[in-house]
């Protein structure tokens, strides 16, 4: 049996990312705003949460901070999926930074959702985070 | 002379020493995402406008100056009435892109409306929108709220549910035309419209969640109250004139789940909670589809998309990314 799957998310100051995780109850670590900051140690596979901030040509769509995150192999070796956030208002550019994410760290992109979720999206991926952890446990043994 | 008001002279801004990251991060967001009419061929829409039934016409016209009315109260009274609040000079700075960017918008509907319609046309539209009971009631709702005076965090309140709910009775339709193929040019213009809107509800919700945090638990409590109060005020001024423009095109219940949706986004811009459940807010997809075309995801959760299929978009240019 292989430890349960990890969330990792990123949230601005202005938190809706935070305030889904929260309502989610998925134990779960925050990257910090703060460049200077520690980022979050990662031994476990997990799943990264990312909202998007592009512009409207899709520039700078993930976070710094998220980048910085993920250049480190090690962690990237235990990224298992990714789900990105955003506001179907941006058009083409709605969740965008789970699709970039997805594209360079080859993982799938599980879903979207968004500002700070529904009740329909907390259910989903409470159910969607259990089924992906139970699929990677019995792959791992 | 003692006695005179002294006049204050703000500080000179200095971008280069910010209180609150955020503002830079908005101004950039804005700036670059800065636009005019003039951009989008909207002479393409003639022959599409022409299919249009008289009515459908008529409809389109009254939606758009209900809109410019919004947009013209947001330029003019609603985004100045906040700069005396803002609590960084480069909020304030912030909100004059907003509020010019609204002056853009409402100039963008006289030009649709000089590409696509007669002057008889347009100015019995503006008439109906100077007398129309409904909108006019949403006008005045808001402008209170917006009064010398007021409490400045329910000037936000009311603000985001202008930016983030009040247009979106009117942004239904040209999201409907584009979901038909009808006038997909001005649905693109209004895109651009919505994508602004978007930032502006989302900054002035965060400045608003800043004030809101410093607060005493009774006093939250009272602007949560007043803010779920306001959005119910809101809601049934938009259900009436809803089902005014929307019963006879058979239109009304798709766009009132609209409203749902769209309130609810609103309260969140806020960092409030949901106000309608999700069977009522699960908004037509081709109206979802018409927002953010180009965006589908391949949803690996619920299995509607192919397994394992890797992102498609586009690698933005970044040289943070180091692999």
């Amino acid at each position: 049996m292989g430890a349960e799957l990890a969330l990792i998310y990123y949230s601005s100051k202005s938190g809706n990312t935070e305030r889904f995780v929260t309502r989610l109850g998925w134990p779960a670590a925050r990257i910090p705003i703060d460049a200077d900051a520690p980022l979050p140690d990662q031994g476990d596979p997990f799943v990264l949460i990312c909202p998007t901030y592009a512009d409207g040509e899709g520039r700078g769509a993930v976070p710094k901070q998220v980048i910085r995150f993920l250049n480190d192999p090690a962690r990237r070796e235990k990224l298992v999926g990714v789900i990105g956030t955003g506001n179907r208002n941006f058009g083409a550019t709605y969740a965008m930074s789970g699709r970039i994410i997805a594209d360079k760290c080859k993982v799938p992109l599980l879903c979207s959702f968004e500002l700070a979720g529904t009740d329909t999206d907390i259910a989903r991926i409470r159910e969607g985070l259990t089924k992906l952890g139970k699929t990677l446990c019995s792959t791992a043994t | 002379m003692k006695d005179m008001p002294q006049t204050k002279i703000p500080r000179a801004i200095n971008w280069n020493r910010l209180d609150d990251d955020k503002d830079l991060e908005v101004w950039n967001r804005l700036t670059v995402n800065f636009w005019l009419p003039e951009k989008v061929p909207l002479s393409n829409d003639i022959p599409s406008w022409a299919t249009l039934t008289d009515h459908e016409k008529e409809l389109t016209i009254r939606v758009f100056t209900g809109l410019t009315l919004l947009d013209t109260i947001q330029n003019t009274v609603g985004a100045p009435s906040l700069m005396p609040d803002a609590v960084t000079p480069h909020e304030e700075a912030v909100l004059t892109n907003i509020a010019f960017m609204e002056a853009v918008h409402a100039r963008s509907y006289s030009s649709i409306f000089s590409t696509l319609c007669s002057t008889k046309e347009i100015d019995e539209a503006f008439r109906w929108s100077d007398e129309n009971p409904h909108l006019q009631a949403k006008a005045k709702a808001i402008l209170d709220t917006y009064a010398p005076g007021n409490d400045p965090l329910k000037r936000k309140i009311a603000s985001v549910f202008l930016e983030s709910f009040l247009f979106y009775s009117g942004f239904y339709l040209p999201m409907y035309w584009s979901s038909r193929a009808k006038l997909t040019n001005t649905a693109d213009l209004i895109r651009l419209i919505i994508r602004d809107e978007a930032v502006h509800g989302y900054y002035i919700g965060y400045k608003f969640q800043l004030g809101y945090e410093q607060l005493d638990e009774a006093r939250q409590q009272e602007l949560k109250d007043y803010a779920f109060n306001l959005m119910f005020e809101l809601y049934g001024i938009e259900n009436q004139y809803t089902e005014e423009l929307y019963d006879q095109i058979g239109l009304t219940e798709d766009v009132k789940v609209f409203l749902h949706y769209n309130a609810n986004k609103a309260l969140q811009n806020l960092g409030f909670e949901a106000l309608f459940p999700p069977e009522v807010s699960e908004v037509n997809p081709a109206i979802l589809a018409a927002l953010s075309p180009d965006s589908e995801n391949h949803d690996f959760f619920s299995g509607s998309g192919s397994s394992y299929v890797i992102g498609k978009a586009v690698a933005t240019e970044d040289e943070d990314w180091d692999f």
